[in-house]
């Protein structure tokens, strides 16, 4: 079979689905919020449907994220919403927890699961646990670093998709904090007055420069890195190993700033792919992102090259 | 439901069905564990060398586990071992070693997260059951359906479940459910934070959790900065959790394990803790009807709390009044002063291990299980020559002194800190 990396983004509508297809996307993942965990905006089933009209004839695939951590009001409607996305046509269903894998089982087997548990989805071997009982994808953790990708690459047959762009979520919790914290400084109001999704960050003294992003959705509240992952420099390290999906996180940015990223990683890859012996970075690549980038946020290589310890 | 006829269930076991709820501490080491047991703790929790959360805690080897598991049987409780890492793949080696040596020493349960982590121990040492930690948040019971189907006897919700929650995992499904019912709080979704990975390259979720969310941090809007450098700073920092106010409500949904947090606390903490609530469970049983709130229950634990205390997500999602935002105080103006190794009714003198500096004239309280109380002042102090001192200076110093009634080995000794 041959290789076909796939280069995966994220949509928060329709009109950025169809810009970042045209930028070179081959795949998207949507949502909404009731079942999905940090969406760019929501699709009701009916906008799915239409996503996938979009996308099909192009042969580009969509799959439907539904890795909240769930109560039991959201089961309920799971069934439902779960057949929906079969009469849609999705490609895929991203899912964290069993409640999801159960009713996906039930409703619709012939979906494609993808497990994402977002920081706990860390090794191979808990990746081909849920491989057994029918995710067919293990979305890797972004605390994971190069050597250990490429080892679980030649360990496990599953498809393996990796971050290689963009912002991603440190800290998760149901509490509603910045509310909270409005409330003590009694100063209840102000998030109202506030856009929720841009612009609210905290500082820490002993990290200055470092901007953490902090917003509030029905999920809770979401603290984001400071720095953007960028890993274009590198993206034929993940090629040359045969990872099956790049993940470009297009949320909390502008549609023309995920345009710019899609098509600079387009162009690596369709450069590596077309003679990998003869593939080098190019700098303007680089460039087209540089352009567009937050100047507050730096552009870093995430976990790739480090060691934790514990 | 649907689900549950595509499944097979595969639990086979003869589920113990507890007539009254476990009441389950946590053991930083042996000597804890020997105290939360004869304080009343039906089971304890302890972390070994690998595979736990808190590998600053100090954790049991396979022969200090054996020595718990021993003393723990002479009163009838069991052992648990926290294995609640999301394992990498490097961790993986020497699992398969560690869990047979678990089951060996006796640990009668594995609390663990990470399904390799369940399937290998399901392998490789059925003698040890296996606990959902509380680490997978598990907060519906469609997930809890799904690991009754994988085997497992009981399931540690996520801490973001309510009362009424709760009561509906235990009507659609027919499996143990433990939950915390005091201690200090993840305020994320547990497992789903990586601050300190971020802030200081250490794996939050194979044990290196600095707690980041108990840091300061200033909240901005674009380039404003909202609040001044008077005023409080934001922090995601939670009190601490204490049900002793809702027994009846946690015993009446169905609540078969009631959990302590606390691996890092001190003796003295979990002792006294465990004490209240043992207490509180007992006088339920004795007369459901009938049962009262004591307000000592809820003085001791105040004595022991590090932090203030609410009730979590029982009974709605916490707001402002649930988090720390002033400067942390220690709430419990006690310390722990010493510990009784021997009592001699004929002379009323005891002999007792220092803990902390204590010295005449300081007036000090005597804890001891089932909640026996008292109060007095520190007479003369002789060491185990005779000879009068003017203070117990020294840690582990054995000392003797008169005390004013009757004591036990292994009750607790505890000065009031004085106020400067």
């Amino acid at each position: 079979m041959t290789y076909k990396p796939e280069l995966l983004t994220t949509a928060g509508s329709i009109e950025e689905l169809k810009r970042l297809m045209d930028a070179g996307a081959d795949a998207f993942v949507i949502g909404e919020a009731r079942y999905g965990m940090r969406l760019g905006g929501d699709f009701d089933p009916a906008a799915i449907a239409e996503a996938v009209k979009l996308a099909a004839p192009r042969g580009v695939n969509i799959y439907v994220s539904l890795n909240n951590l769930m109560d039991n009001n959201v089961l309920d409607s799971l069934p439902g919403y779960v057949r929906s996305l079969s009469e849609a046509g999705v490609n895929g269903i991203v899912f964290g927890e069993p409640a999801v894998l159960m009713t996906v089982r039930a409703e619709a087997p012939h979906i494609p699961l993808h497990w994402n548990a977002e920081m706990t989805s860390t090794n191979y071997r808990t990746a081909e646990y849920w491989g057994r009982r029918g995710a067919t994808r293990f979305v890797l953790a972004r605390e994971l670093n190069m050597d250990q990708i490429i080892e679980m690459k030649s360990a496990t047959k599953l498809q393996l998709e990796v971050q290689v762009h963009g912002i991603t979520n440190i800290y998760h919790s149901k509490r509603s904090l910045v509310n909270s914290y409005l409330d003590h400084q009694q100063d209840s109001g102000r998030l109202e007055q506030l856009d929720h999704h841009r612009g609210l960050y905290l500082t820490e003294d002993e990290r200055p420069g470092e901007r953490y992003p902090i917003y509030e959705d029905a999920n809770g509240t979401h603290i984001m890195s400071s720095d953007d992952l960028c890993m274009l420099e590198n993206v034929h390290e993940l090629l040359e190993v045969g990872v099956d999906s790049l993940k470009i996180e297009g949320v909390m940015k502008s549609i023309e700033y995920n345009e710019a990223v899609v098509r600079a990683y387009r162009q690596a890859i369709d450069a590596y792919m077309a003679d990998p012996e003869a593939y080098a970075f190019q700098e303007e690549w680089l460039d087209g992102i540089k352009a567009v980038q937050d100047p507050n946020r730096e552009l870093s290589y995430g976990f790739f090259y480090k060691e934790q310890v514990y | 439901m649907t689900t549950a006829e595509q499944t097979i269930p595969r639990y086979k076991g003869k589920r113990n069905r507890l007539d009254r709820p476990e009441l389950l501490a946590p053991a930083g080491n042996l000597e804890k564990l020997k105290f939360a047991v004869h304080y009343g703790a039906d089971a304890v929790y302890i972390g070994g060398q690998k595979y736990g959360l808190r590998s600053n805690a100090g954790n049991f080897s396979f022969e200090e586990m054996k020595e718990g598991v021993e003393f723990a049987k002479t009163y009838g409780s069991k052992v648990f071992v926290a294995t609640n890492i999301y394992a990498h793949d490097e961790d993986i080696d020497g699992l398969e070693y560690y869990l047979q040596k678990l089951e060996e020493v006796g640990i009668a349960a594995i609390i663990a997260a990470d399904p390799i982590i369940i399937e290998t121990a399901q392998r490789v040492a059925p003698g040890l059951e296996v606990h959902l930690s509380t680490q997978q948040s598990t907060l519906n019971w469609q997930a809890v359906q799904f690991w009754k189907e994988e085997g497992l006897p009981r399931v540690v919700l996520g801490r973001e479940t309510s009362f009424a929650e709760i009561a509906e995992i235990k009507a659609r499904v027919d499996i143990e459910i433990e939950a915390f019912i005091h201690g200090a709080m993840c305020s994320s979704f547990s497992g789903r934070c990586v601050l300190s990975n971020h802030f200081t390259d250490r794996d939050s979720n194979r044990g290196g959790c600095c707690q980041s969310c108990r840091w300061k941090y200033d909240l901005h809007v674009d380039e404003e900065q909202l609040y001044d450098e008077e005023a409080d700073p934001f922090t995601m920092g939670s009190k601490d959790l204490c049900m002793i106010d809702y027994m009846p409500e946690l015993i009446e949904v169905g609540v078969d394990s009631f959990k302590i947090e606390g691996r890092m606390k001190s003796l003295h903490y979990v002792a006294t803790v465990v004490n209240a609530y043992r207490q509180a469970i007992d006088a339920y049983f004795e007369d459901p009807e009938g049962y009262v709130l004591k307000p000592e229950w809820v003085e001791e634990i105040n004595k022991a709390a590090n932090r203030p205390l609410n009730t979590g997500f029982f009974l709605d999602t916490p707001g402002a009044e649930d988090h720390i935002y002033e400067p942390e105080e220690k709430a419990a103006p006690y310390d722990f002063a010493g510990v009784v190794l021997e009592y001699d009714e004929a002379s009323g003198i005891a002999v007792i291990q220092q803990r902390n500096h204590f010295k005449p004239g300081q007036e000090v309280e005597f804890v001891g299980p089932g909640g026996r109380f008292f109060k007095q002042t520190v007479g003369e102090i002789t060491d185990s020559e005779g000879k009068v001192l003017d203070a117990a200076r020294h840690p582990l110093q054995l000392i003797r002194i008169q005390t004013a009634q009757p004591v036990k080995p292994m009750d607790l000794m505890r000065k009031r800190i004085s106020k400067k």
